[in-house]
């Protein structure tokens, strides 16, 4: 498990290093003078000058990159143009957000997906189950925005029942604030609660074709037995493993639904980035969401292992 | 795919009729694109201030916008659109992955290196990718294909890949090898003939995802510019009205589910009829 662990945590950093290369060269490949990017338009030659020299862009491309991914190891990001700040204290901002709207996804695609994927697996082949499975390609198929402005529509405009958008923190309001996030995580939650019907269906439907779940039966146990113990519990490691790479997936998707309801979160902060041309938060966000991507990817690849002693170590 | 017909080629229809409505609507859809000018009602670009934000009726089927635009009209302009993006992302994925992905198998060493690259650009979520790619290339139609083009040369080049490892390790294909077959042989004769199903399959589904991709890089206002008329524009500009006009919101977005939709219908029906090997790659369930 160790050498196993080492071997796929090494692999993850020479990616990472690749990637942090990438994320380099971006500054590099925006159109226009990088001492420009950095600085605005409003630069005066004194600051030109000073960051220049700071940036050491005299010297040789590689030692750039060097200085660029020491800074970053230590937290350093480089300066927001727009908010004059560090980078990271400005994506710092927009993290409690984030995380709740993520963490809320989550729990809205665990209660929806799980049980009616199970459900439709247990009546395989039933109209049940076809109209079940149709409904999930269905949500897969619509735009997120699109859900959210009709959620909007619905329960902000005509009925008035939730916030239509904004968040206040809830370290500020209390925990009723959250009532600002249900409509958009659960149009966040459309997509993926599909995604993991149709993946707990299938999965479930591969485990009940095993061997050790005819004994069970053949044994006499209780069909809903067999479902419970045998069956959904061996499919529950495909979808915990799941679930990791959905959660990772939410930090780029959620970039349209923070932008719909208006919620000052990261996916909003690279939007207004983009049209405001603050390059150098761009860039932070990408690099953290890159990190944070790999990480969870090698935690849920790592503990799918550990969790399934039949999984092959190579 | 070799040569017995149309009936061969509908097989994996007839026998479902829903995935038969969903070729239908797809059909549909390129006659509208093709067609615009003669079934569009109206001209999509006339304005006419005097019948702004008016609900569908008799004269307008889908209503007028804010600036009295005939909806329908604009939502059949639309389908151009859709089908370019469509089919640009398509052939970019395509003409992209299928190499790496075929020359990665054949040639162990290049494909350590090449999957490699494919790893790294992995390691950005798709829509994150988009958006830097764009804000290097700049916002517009072209741009849009290759930003979101680059997301799915990734999954194509893997799953092409897989498929050709399997191929490589079939009797016949070591037959050809042992005899002589030079690689360009293999293949032109070998490998790609029996790609021919698995491509047509990730197409479908690539081609869907591109639709929603597309639509939301216009709705950030990131994709085609807002005066080319598309589904994912027409939503963009219908978002303040959505009280007054909702109809403004419902029609676009019900085009952009319809094709999406269609296009998994006919992705699923497709892949049932694969080989159970291959499906397998799509994560095909029984």
């Amino acid at each position: 498990m160790w050498s196993y662990a080492l071997k796929r945590g090494g692999a993850t950093a020479v990616t990472l290093v690749a990637a942090s290369v990438v994320i380099f060269a971006f500054i590099h490949l925006v159109p226009g003078d990088p001492i420009y990017i950095l600085l605005g338009d409003t630069a005066t030659p004194d600051q030109i000058d000073a960051l220049r020299r700071q940036l050491g862009l005299d010297q040789p491309i590689i030692v750039q990159y060097l200085r660029w991914a020491g800074h970053a190891l230590s937290g350093d990001l480089g300066r927001s143009i727009f908010f004059q700040a560090p980078v990271l204290s400005v994506i710092a901002d927009g993290v409690e957000t984030s995380t709740l709207l993520a963490s809320m996804t989550m729990i809205w695609v665990l209660l929806i997906g799980v049980p009616i994927g199970t459900i439709a697996a247990m009546r395989h082949g039933s109209w049940l189950d076809q109209c079940l499975s149709g409904a999930a390609m269905l949500m897969a198929s619509v735009p997120t925005f699109w859900v959210g402005l009709y959620l909007i529509l619905v329960f902000a405009a005509w009925l008035g029942w939730l916030p239509s958008s904004g968040y206040p923190s809830i370290f500020e309001g209390g925990i009723a604030n959250l009532r600002y996030l249900i409509l958009p995580s659960l149009t966040l939650a459309a997509p993926n609660a599909a995604l993991i019907l149709r993946l707990t269906r299938a999965s479930m439907l591969d485990v009940s074709r095993e061997d050790y779940v005819r004994t069970a039966r053949a044994k006499g146990i209780r069909p809903w037995q067999v479902v419970r113990r045998h069956i959904l519990r061996n499919a529950l490691l495909t979808i915990v493993s799941a679930f990791g790479f959905t959660f990772a997936a939410l930090l780029s998707e959620a970039v349209v639904t923070e932008t719909v309801f208006a919620l000052p979160g990261i996916g909003r902060l690279v939007v207004q980035s983009i049209l405001r041309r603050d390059y150098p938060v761009i860039q932070g966000v990408i690099l953290v969401v890159v990190v944070l991507y790999l990480a969870i990817n090698l935690v849920v690849d790592l503990s799918y292992r550990l969790l399934d002693p039949r999984v092959e170590l190579q | 795919m070799n040569g017995r017909g149309t009936a061969l080629l509908l097989a994996p229809f007839t026998a479902r009729p829903i995935a038969m409505i969903g070729l239908s609507v797809l059909l549909a859809m390129v006659v509208a694109a093709l067609f615009a000018p003669l079934l569009a009602p109206y001209d999509p670009y006339a304005l006419d201030p005097a019948i702004r934000l008016t609900p569908p009726n008799a004269l307008h089927w889908f209503g007028t916008d804010q600036y009295g635009r005939d909806t329908l009209s604009r939502a059949i302009y639309s389908a151009r659109m859709a089908l370019l993006i469509g089919a640009g992302v398509v052939s970019f994925a395509m003409a992209t992955g299928v190499p790496i992905g075929v020359l990665s198998a054949l040639f162990p060493r290049l494909g350590h290196v090449l999957m490699r690259a494919v790893d790294v650009l992995m390691a950005f979520p798709s829509l994150l990718l988009a958006l830097g790619l764009i804000v290097i290339l700049g916002p517009s139609v072209a741009n849009s294909i290759i930003a979101i083009g680059a997301a799915y040369l990734t999954t194509t080049s893997r799953i092409i890949y897989g498929l050709t490892l399997r191929l490589r390790a079939e009797t016949y294909v070591e037959a050809a090898r042992s005899m002589g077959a030079r690689t360009p042989w293999l293949i032109t004769r070998h490998i790609l003939p029996n790609l021919v199903s698995p491509l047509l399959v990730q197409a479908s589904f690539v081609f869907a995802f591109a639709q929603l991709g597309a639509a939301s890089l216009d709705f950030l206002g990131l994709g085609a510019s807002p005066d080319i008329p598309s589904w994912g524009n027409m939503l963009a500009e219908s978002r303040t009205f959505i009280t007054r006009a909702p109809w403004l919101l419902f029609f676009p977005g019900m085009m952009i589910v319809l094709t999406a939709f269609s296009l998994n219908l006919v992705g699923d029906a497709l892949r049932d009829r694969l080989d159970p090997r291959f499906r397998e790659m799509f994560g095909g369930e029984g």
